[in-house]
């Protein structure tokens, strides 16, 4: 599974990013009655769980859908914040999706420069001679791979443990930025990506990617 | 291939460190390559927790086209980082350097009464110890 896609240019700036299957993580609750036994926040925009545990529901969740409808923001569906809705027993039953608040634009471009960063340091601290930069991160979660262009672009895809073959995915990106965005009249050269044609290519290139890792992984169960 | 290893402590400094195989000097002292890199993992760990997809998340290693940089911590905030080749798979590496902790720091750090963790250890039984570790873990491998 493929999460995300982000290409840097040369001096470190996010030029592009893209979100695939998100909300991978998210988790529904619906109550018949007040009180809920979790005690929420309206923190920094979003409203998150501060305290409590039912299920996989824990502190660190932010509410995404109220009553079904998505939610972004601390307001709900009809304009009443839902820090409200929660505490009045008259929106009650209530149904609350839980995930993991989408990465606002602002935060997405500060983490890009930071990794521009971190991946000139693993270069910089290295014990061996002549090591690139940060090729491939791994946590619990996520994998992230980065490949680097010679004229020092940077394309770095997210994905989870079990996608394979990332590299050539990366190579099939590149491909993708020099066909729809280099070779496009319009487009100045590292600046943020505005070429619907390359959204669509990479879309359908994500999409293909996916039906294949699901085809094969059904093939083996 | 182990090249060399790290270890912090909650704030910052660093106890121990440990070199092996280092063929590249770094540009810069003792202190600062340490600052830089105890820097470089608090800026990765960051990194790591706002990018995930899931909702919390510990990073646990990277590699580049060299080398492979594994960090282990423990709930106390202590940092085990060791630089190694490409062919340590990051389970191997995730349960040496569990077993580092349990069998060598725990007993000859935490239990020994006059070491102080402000500070790079001093202790000549635990330098001992810690080498002795290493070397065995490079000559399974070979």
């Amino acid at each position: 599974m493929i999460y995300s896609v982000y290409i840097i240019n040369k001096a470190g700036g996010l030029i592009y990013d893209e979100d695939f299957s998100l909300n991978k993580y998210t988790e529904e609750h619906t109550w018949q009655e007040h009180p809920i036994p979790l005690v929420f926040t309206a923190d920094t925009g979003r409203v998150l769980v501060k305290f409590g545990e039912i299920g996989a529901i824990k502190p660190g969740y932010s509410v995404i859908a109220v009553n079904k409808q998505p939610v972004s923001g601390t307001m709900g569906p009809v304009d009443i914040p839902i820090i409200d809705m929660i505490n009045d027993p008259k929106s009650y039953p209530l149904t609350l999706t839980f995930g993991k608040g989408k990465v606002g634009a602002n935060e997405k471009l500060m983490l890009a420069s930071m990794f521009h960063s971190l991946f000139a340091i693993a270069s910089k601290i290295s014990p061996v001679d002549e090591s690139s930069g940060i090729k491939q991160i791994q946590t619990e979660e996520f994998v992230l791979n980065c490949f680097q262009t010679i004229t020092g672009v940077k394309f770095f895809v997210i994905v989870d443990h079990k996608q394979t073959a990332t590299e050539p995915l990366l190579y099939r990106i590149y491909e993708l930025y020099t066909d729809f965005v280099l070779k496009n009249p319009f487009y100045l050269i590292d600046m943020p990506i505005r070429c619907e044609l390359f959204d669509q290519n990479l879309k359908k290139v994500i999409e293909q990617i996916e039906r294949a890792s699901a085809y094969s992984s059904a093939t083996l169960t | 291939m182990i090249y060399n290893l790290y270890i912090f402590n909650p704030m910052g400094q660093c106890l121990y460190y440990g070199e092996w195989e280092r063929s590249k000097a770094a540009a810069m002292s003792r202190d600062e390559e340490f600052k830089l890199v105890y820097g470089m993992l608090y800026s990765l760990k960051s990194f790591v927790s706002r990018i995930t997809p899931a909702i919390s998340d510990n990073f646990q290693c990277y590699e580049t086209n060299k080398y492979k940089l594994s960090m282990y911590e423990t709930p106390s905030g202590v940092k085990f980082v060791i630089n190694t080749g490409l062919d340590w798979s990051s389970q191997a590496i995730s349960e040496m350097l569990q077993s580092l902790y349990k069998e060598v720091y725990v007993e000859f750090v935490v239990r020994n009464p006059l070491v102080s963790l402000d500070s790079a250890i001093e202790s000549e039984l635990f330098k001992n110890k810690i080498e002795h570790f290493i070397n065995t873990r490079i000559k399974e491998v070979s």
